[in-house]
């Protein structure tokens, strides 16, 4: 065997908070060949980044490495100085980071900022570099690739500028590439187009690559070997094919068991029966642009009904619209088959309690300076009129429907709660206010698999309990999966097709819910492949 | 005039340079029992302070302990002014100009008035009236900028636009135009101040407030029915809290000079009560001597607004959340 391009032996790292130094990564080892892609995979707080990182030779600040060595091409990272490092950096090895958007520098052209290694940092001339980056806009099957790079970040894109990330990390042809969760902020049917222009781009020249991602299926498609962490530990490492087939340890069993949660659809509503919301025929606009056009949605009661599309696609703008946020230029939001007021001012206290709502982002849904015991208790004072020991028993019973111990947690402030507790915090905010409508936007996406499908089964038990109706927004396909009576699938600020969860799962689709149905990816090595075959063989 | 010819011999000495022992060794001697006593302080604070405050307590630089220290001395001086004082604040007590000496520590000013009396009782009524103005400038700043911030729309354009408007006019001259018609009294001065000052205010609330106001919690609570009062008091004031104090500090800094501004123009608080911004004006005439003593009204003023910037800048890191 060769000596390896990149060899991280028992590396310890560690971070400072509050001036305790606390473990980030405890003894992780790997080995990267020349042209070989590892993908790296845990929930947050997993250590992956950090990891990658460090494959620079590059601690975050507030960080450091406290045993171990980095190994790039014979040379130890942890011992070479500074300037070394630096003269690494972009030339060998180069960083593709989560967002493309923030990383870019808004006020220069992407061909500005690709030219800064070759052209001014490694003395290529411009013309020859700036033929070679339009090359691999080329190859990065950027559309125009001629002209492309002459516009700025926020003129292309997010998918586009993901690829012209690529391409500059491209440019001093590396010989190592960190990808960290490239396509995580992206919609499904944009994340095969990068997926496979990165694939492509890492094939062709031979470059080795450390994929970084949470998704399982994703890394499936783009890795020679996966490794998994948990909490800087690593759980284990094996080739893709026998990763995926035969997983050895707990953890990596319950990662892979995650996607396959749902839970049986209901039976249809009767003919005839009154939606308990929904919306009629509805136009809406910020300004002069319409965002929604002629929506119609009907929520039945004790049913979910998920709206899918991808970023754009209205499906938010419909919930501002049902909420009263924002009114519509036509159509309405009926009740129980009873108009409401169209803004959320001009609504009764109790049509208001009776639509609650949960946001994506616990973080900004969740006063930071209130403790649990006033977030949860407020609508339950305001709306029911509960004071004193009527409302303390109130909150903790709700706190137990969201299975946290009361004692424990109701004196806390937001932010010393994880992410999936805070979401929690949010569910039982809605509870509260005794609602029969809950509208669910993105409730999961910001959160690891796990704890998820940990807050889906809570809704679902809530909902049996409860006889309640949720509206649920996701981009997700496999939440639709899992938690749906009925689907809509909207694009462009229109529903394309709508019908019963069964149905819709099952062909015939309608073209733009082919496409999303079909871009989701699968835990299948060989998906991404058989799909652009197909694909090309279509349009061919 | 021993004190005139030993501050003007030290003074020569320091401008040849041959100062080194006079100047630099005495200096340094002064920031080490500064940081002693600063760390003394803070242990005895932390060791009365109860468990809430404990762990904020300890994270606490020496420069803000030195600051708190500062304050508080200040604090009890303007309080306890009629008893720490050796002298009346009006009290003719000898000649005009005298050195310092055992009974007159700091001498006597332009009118043989005791000169450590009235720095103490200027204690009272420079720091009470710029906290007093400060505070007040506070209530009428930032609740209309919470309000617009909240609100939006027209009542934030007819507010903002009518803060432009009084900001286009420069500081100085704006008060001294006021006080000229409205006439030279210490509340028309806390008035005047309160009003210019609240204009920055406003503008900061507003600014931090929109920030807040766009979070998906205050849509919540706006969805939920909550009137203006319960969104503004409950879930926009305690998170723009932080930067409002520190701006409470630094506002607190600027009352006071432009207080000792306008008092110096003769505009401010109206002899004989004792000011420090007047008493530099009055005394002026013996900085021509090389005599130190009607700098120290202005060195008061300077240890203060240091003090409190010290303070404010431990706030700002605390509210930022910055790591070291």
């Amino acid at each position: 065997m060769t000596e390896p391009l990149l060899s991280i032996r028992d590396l310890y790292l560690e971070g400072a908070s509050d001036g305790v130094w606390t473990p980030i990564i405890k003894g992780v080892s790997l080995d990267l060949q020349r042209g070989e892609v590892l993908g790296l995979i845990g929930e947050s707080g997993a250590g992956k980044s950090t990891l990658g990182l460090a494959a620079m030779g590059y601690v975050r600040g507030g960080c450091r490495i406290t045993g171990g060595t980095i190994t790039f091409d014979g040379e130890d990272l942890t011992k070479a100085s500074e300037a070394t490092r630096r003269a690494l950096r972009g030339r060998r090895i180069a960083y593709v980071a989560q967002s493309a958007a923030a990383s870019f520098n808004p006020a220069h052209k992407l061909i500005e900022q690709y030219a800064e290694v070759p052209a001014d940092l490694m003395g290529r001339p411009r013309a020859e570099v700036e033929a070679d980056a339009k090359t691999l806009y080329d190859r990065m099957r950027l559309p125009d690739p001629e002209n492309i790079g002459f516009r700025y970040p926020h003129q292309v894109s997010g998918g586009q500028l993901q690829r012209a990330m690529t391409a500059m990390a491209m440019a001093a042809r590396p010989d190592l590439i960190i990808f960290d969760e490239p396509t995580t902020a992206l919609d499904v049917t944009t994340q095969i187009e990068v997926l496979a222009a990165i694939r492509d781009i890492v094939e062709q020249f031979g470059t080795a690559a450390i994929y970084i991602t949470h998704d399982l299926a994703v890394v499936a498609q783009m890795a020679d070997r996966i490794k998994v962490l948990l909490r800087g530990d690593e759980v284990e490492e094996a080739d893709t094919r026998t990763m995926l087939a035969t997983p050895q340890e707990d953890y990596t069993k319950s990662l892979w068991a995650v996607r396959s949660h749902a839970r049986p659809a209901q039976p249809a509503p009767p003919d005839g029966a009154t939606p308990v919301l929904a919306m009629e025929n509805v136009t809406a606009a910020y300004g002069r642009a319409v965002v929604l056009h002629d929506v119609t949605i009907r929520l039945h009661a004790g049913r979910t009904v998920a709206v899918v599309g991808e970023s754009g696609s209205g499906k938010s703008t419909a919930a501002r619209v049902l909420t009263g946020l924002l009114p519509p230029s036509q159509g309405e939001v009926l009740f129980r088959g009873q108009a409401l007021p169209p803004s959320y001012k001009s609504r009764s206290k109790d049509q208001l309690r009776q639509v609650q709502m949960i946001y994506q982002s616990a973080d900004t849904a969740l006063n930071p300076k209130s403790r649990i015991r006033e977030i949860v208790g407020r609508p339950a004072q305001f709306y029911g009129d509960l004071r004193g020991e009527a409302l303390t028993q109130r909150i903790r019973a709700l706190m137990e429907m969201i299975e946290l111990d009361p004692d424990q947690y109701l004196d806390r402030l937001p932010g010393e709660l994880s992410g999936g507790q805070k979401q929690r915090i949010g569910i039982a905010r809605a509870l509260a206010a005794e609602p029969t409508v809950i509208i669910c936007d993105e409730v999961t996406s910001a959160l690891d698999q796990l704890v998820a499908e940990e807050i889906l089964k809570l809704l679902d038990r809530l909902q049996a309990e409860l006889g309640l109706a949720y509206f649920f927004i996701t981009h997700d396909l496999a939440t639709v999966r899992a938690v749906a009576d009925e689907v809509v699938v909207m694009q462009q600020g229109r529903v394309v097709e709508a019908g019963e969860k069964a149905a819709m799962f099952q062909p015939p689709h309608h073209p733009y819910t082919e496409l999303l149905l079909s871009s989701v990816p699968e835990m299948d090595p060989d998906w991404l492949s058989s799909l652009l075959a197909a694909r090309a063989a279509e349009a061919g | 005039m021993s004190a005139v010819w030993d501050a003007y011999a030290a003074a020569q000495g320091a401008i040849t340079g041959l100062g080194l022992a006079d100047w630099i060794l005495p200096t340094l001697l002064v920031l080490l029992a500064a940081a002693a006593i600063s760390w003394v302080f803070r242990a005895l604070v932390i060791a009365i302070a109860g468990a809430t405050w404990r762990p904020m307590l300890k994270s606490m630089p020496l420069t803000a302990s030195f600051g708190l220290l500062v304050v508080l001395l200040y604090a009890i001086v303007a309080i306890f002014a009629p008893l720490i004082a050796p002298f009346g604040e009006r009290e003719i007590v000898g000649g005009e100009y005298l050195p310092w000496d055992s009974t007159h520590l700091l001498g006597t000013d332009n009118l043989g008035r005791d000169m450590l009396s009235r720095l103490i009782y200027g204690a009272q009524n420079t720091v009470g009236i710029a906290f007093a103005t400060t505070f007040l400038g506070f209530v009428i700043g930032a609740v209309p900028g919470l309000i617009a911030a909240t609100l939006g729309g027209w009542v934030d354009q007819g507010l903002s636009r009518l803060v432009d408007i009084l900001m286009a006019i420069p500081p100085l001259i704006f008060a001294l135009l006021l006080l000229t018609i409205f006439g030279t009294s210490i509340l028309n001065m806390v008035l005047v101040i309160a009003l210019i000052e609240a204009t920055r205010v406003y503008r900061l609330a507003r600014a931090v407030a929109g920030g807040i106001v766009v979070m998906d919690y205050i849509e919540a609570a706006r969805l939920r029915g909550e009137g203006l009062w319960r969104l503004i008091a409950v879930e926009i004031l305690p998170n723009t809290a932080a930067p409002l104090v520190a701006e409470f500090g630094l506002r607190f800094c600027f009352t006071i000079l432009l207080i000792s501004a306008l008092s110096f123009l003769g505009l401010g608080i109206q002899p004989p009560t004792a000011d420090w911004g007047s008493m530099v004006r009055d005394n002026a005439t013996l900085i021509t001597f090389g005599d130190v003593t009607p700098l120290l009204p202005a060195a008061a003023v300077a240890l203060l607004t240091v003090s409190v910037n010290f303070i404010v800048d431990w706030m700002l890191h605390r509210a930022s959340g910055l790591k070291e």
